[in-house]
């Protein structure tokens, strides 16, 4: 019996812990980044954003979560209820899980498995359901609209992802996301040996999340928001926090391949004194501060445009990158 | 083979607490909260309008393009994946075994463009 | 091991069960979101046996691709229920009988294998010491180049079919001629005239 529980129950317990250990914290850092999102266009605007619950504002996205979560849930009469109900809780679901491999350090990672940079591609390819199913069981036309705007949007922008994510393995050699990151301790951070893919990448991620300049799908002018019009209290809060939880993903995945993850900037005496999940967290807020920059300075993107940038800027040339990339590695013998 | 089977062992238990997670939120919510359906509040927005008839109706072919096209080039960066890991071992000719591919397939990225499959309107 | 084996009944019962009800769910949109359980659940099965970079690519070409095609299909088109239904005794036959040679196919390939029957004759997925992404990649480009190319070949001619079958230009739209509105100048659109008072153009 003793043997039992060593063996099989203790490790899902203390798997279990460590699994709310990441979750709470995500969930703190979703509402922050909201309200860091007010105080930063605020400040570029020149207004104070929140200023009146808590110091500062401090705990504005408290009650504004416990605002929604005494709301009532609205089911339309013709929605279908079960796809309807589901959706919200897939989007939230894989916004989620995706962190299950995500190294925060050297070691520091719940599952190390081979195949990090596919499941999390994986999981990231699945996000387009949430919103499908949200827009076919509203049956509501502009809920209906949105979702198919955006499922077209998020596959298209899900395959120069796909071919840029292929540029750093070729490099790194390896699908394993620690592996990533240590390769970078040896060739440098793959933003310097890749900028332009960077920068694409960068790009592609707010496309995907469906963020400012590219938020088509949630459009207010022209579709009330798109695939969640029909969505009240914590329905609607999942749809949010499964965005928000998205963007903290994407900005995650963009500092293990390009920004060395955990790695400090130089391996000197001052930047090694701070330890590397310090260093993987300030690396993600600089590129959670990229979105929020871009959407307090750019206007949005017409549909068409949007496209095009897809299809005709980003494919070819991530596909011309990686035949460079591959040339340079296969000729010059830099292979891993 | 209990090593590797471990390792996915977290990704299982980060499944089953996350949907846990969603389910108790939404269910809590619906308890806690006060419920008053009533017509009005129920049906589908559309500004003040009943409306005329079912939301899901056809639309442009296009959107189906795209999605053939996806899994085209989806299936492309999936056999990519293998060949990047690997390319320090196979070498010259799996270099070009790889290139040739791509050039076949970009043969036909040609022709999408050409035939204006990419342009919207 | 009783774990993975536990594991693998639950895997393989719910695969199997969804499978069920992608045929017998009433509303299509209900069949392919069983369809896509059913997928999942093989990706499992695939990870389970140490597939696991065939398991990966599972969910993300046919979860993350193909079965969005499907609902696609599925969820936008007006399809009749009623009379879905009608046909179901007519194709009866032609269904069983289709299924049928599938079965004797089946029976005829697994009948040519030796199943092992120890743990230990089992084919692995990979050799000892090397991941999933590698031991594929080392065979599949250079082992296998014919069949690889064929493949590039095949996804030519589905690109060549999707364009041919679905692509319509409608006349009436407007588009968006980036170069022609780089190329236009002052010169041709505007004329600068002197009007006299009172007089008019």
């Amino acid at each position: 019996m003793a043997e039992i529980f060593w063996g099989v129950i203790w490790p899902v317990i203390v798997l279990a812990a460590a699994t709310v250990a990441i979750v709470v914290p995500l969930l703190l850092a979703v509402a922050y980044l909201t309200y860091a999102e007010r105080k930063i266009i605020a400040a570029m605007q020149l207004r104070q954003g929140p200023m009146f619950v808590g110091p500062y504002g401090l705990l504005q996205p408290i009650a504004d979560g416990l605002k929604l979560f005494f709301k009532e849930t609205v089911v339309p009469t013709r929605a279908n209820k079960g796809v309807f109900v589901l959706a919200p809780m897939i989007t939230f679901i894989l916004a989620l899980i995706g962190w299950a491999v995500i190294p925060f350090g050297d070691g520091l990672v719940l599952a190390d498995i081979n195949v990090g940079v596919l499941y999390l591609f994986a999981v990231s390819s699945l996000g387009v359901y949430g919103i499908v199913m949200a827009g076919w069981a509203s049956n509501s036309r502009y809920a209906f609209l949105g979702a198919l705007r955006s499922s077209a949007q998020m596959v298209s922008y899900e395959i120069s992802m796909g071919l840029i994510i292929i540029n750093v393995l070729m490099t790194a050699g390896s699908l394993n996301l620690s592996e990533i990151v240590r390769a970078q301790a040896e060739h440098g951070w793959y933003a310097l040996w890749h900028f332009p893919m960077f920068m694409i990448f960068l790009v592609s991620i707010i496309a995907e999340t469906n963020r400012l300049p590219f938020d088509l799908p949630e459009d207010e002018a022209s579709l009330v928001t798109g695939y969640n019009v029909e969505y009240s209290s914590m329905t609607f809060a999942l749809f949010f926090l499964g965005e928000y939880a998205n963007m903290i993903l994407m900005s995650a995945i963009a500092t293990i391949l390009f920004l060395g993850g955990w790695l400090p900037p130089l391996e000197m005496a001052p930047f090694t004194w701070i330890p590397g999940p310090v260093w993987f967290f300030l690396k993600v807020a600089a590129v959670l501060f990229v979105y929020i920059w871009a959407r307090a300075t750019l206007p949005r993107y017409r549909y068409d445009q949007l496209m095009r940038l897809g299809w005709k800027v980003f494919l070819p040339l991530s596909l011309a990158w990686i035949v460079l990339t591959s040339a340079v590695l296969v000729f010059l013998d830099l292979a891993p | 083979m209990a090593d590797y089977l471990a390792e996915y062992l977290p990704v299982l238990i980060f499944l089953a607490i996350a949907i846990a997670l969603a389910a108790m939120i939404v269910m809590a919510s619906w308890m806690i909260a006060p419920q008053h359906p009533e017509r009005e509040k129920l049906s589908a927005y559309e500004c003040g309008f009943e409306p005329f008839d079912d939301a899901r109706g056809r639309f442009d072919v296009r959107f189906y393009l795209v999605a053939i096209l996806f899994i085209v080039f989806d299936l492309e960066v999936a056999f990519l994946f293998p060949w990047a890991v690997a390319l320090g071992e196979i070498g010259v000719l799996g270099f070009w075994s790889m290139m040739l591919f791509l050039a076949v397939l970009t043969v036909g990225f040609v022709y999408e463009w050409r035939k204006g499959a990419l342009e919207w309107e | 091991m009783t774990a993975a084996l536990f594991v693998f009944y639950l895997l393989a019962f719910v695969t199997v069960a969804a499978a069920v009800m992608v045929i017998a769910a009433r509303n299509p949109v209900h069949a392919v979101l069983f369809l896509i359980l059913a997928f999942f659940n093989s990706a499992g099965l695939l990870i389970l046996v140490g597939a696991e970079l065939v398991g990966m690519l599972l969910i993300v070409v046919y979860v993350g691709a193909v079965a969005v095609l499907f609902l696609f299909v599925v969820m936008m088109l007006d399809i009749n229920f009623v009379q879905l239904r009608e046909g179901f005794l007519q194709y009866l036959p032609v269904g069983a009988l289709v299924g049928l040679v599938l079965l004797v196919e089946l029976i005829m390939v697994l009948g040519t294998r030796v199943v092992p029957t120890t743990a230990a004759a089992m084919p692995r997925a990979a050799p000892e010491g090397v991941t999933n992404a590698e031991a594929l990649g080392r065979l599949l480009y250079t082992d296998y180049f014919y069949l690889f190319q064929a493949a590039g070949v095949v996804l030519l001619v589905a690109i060549v079919g999707a364009i041919t079958l679905t692509l319509r230009h409608r006349p009436d739209a407007r588009r968006q001629d980036i170069a022609a509105q780089v190329r236009r100048r002052p010169q041709d659109t505007l004329e600068v005239r002197k009007v006299r008072p009172r007089s008019g153009i």
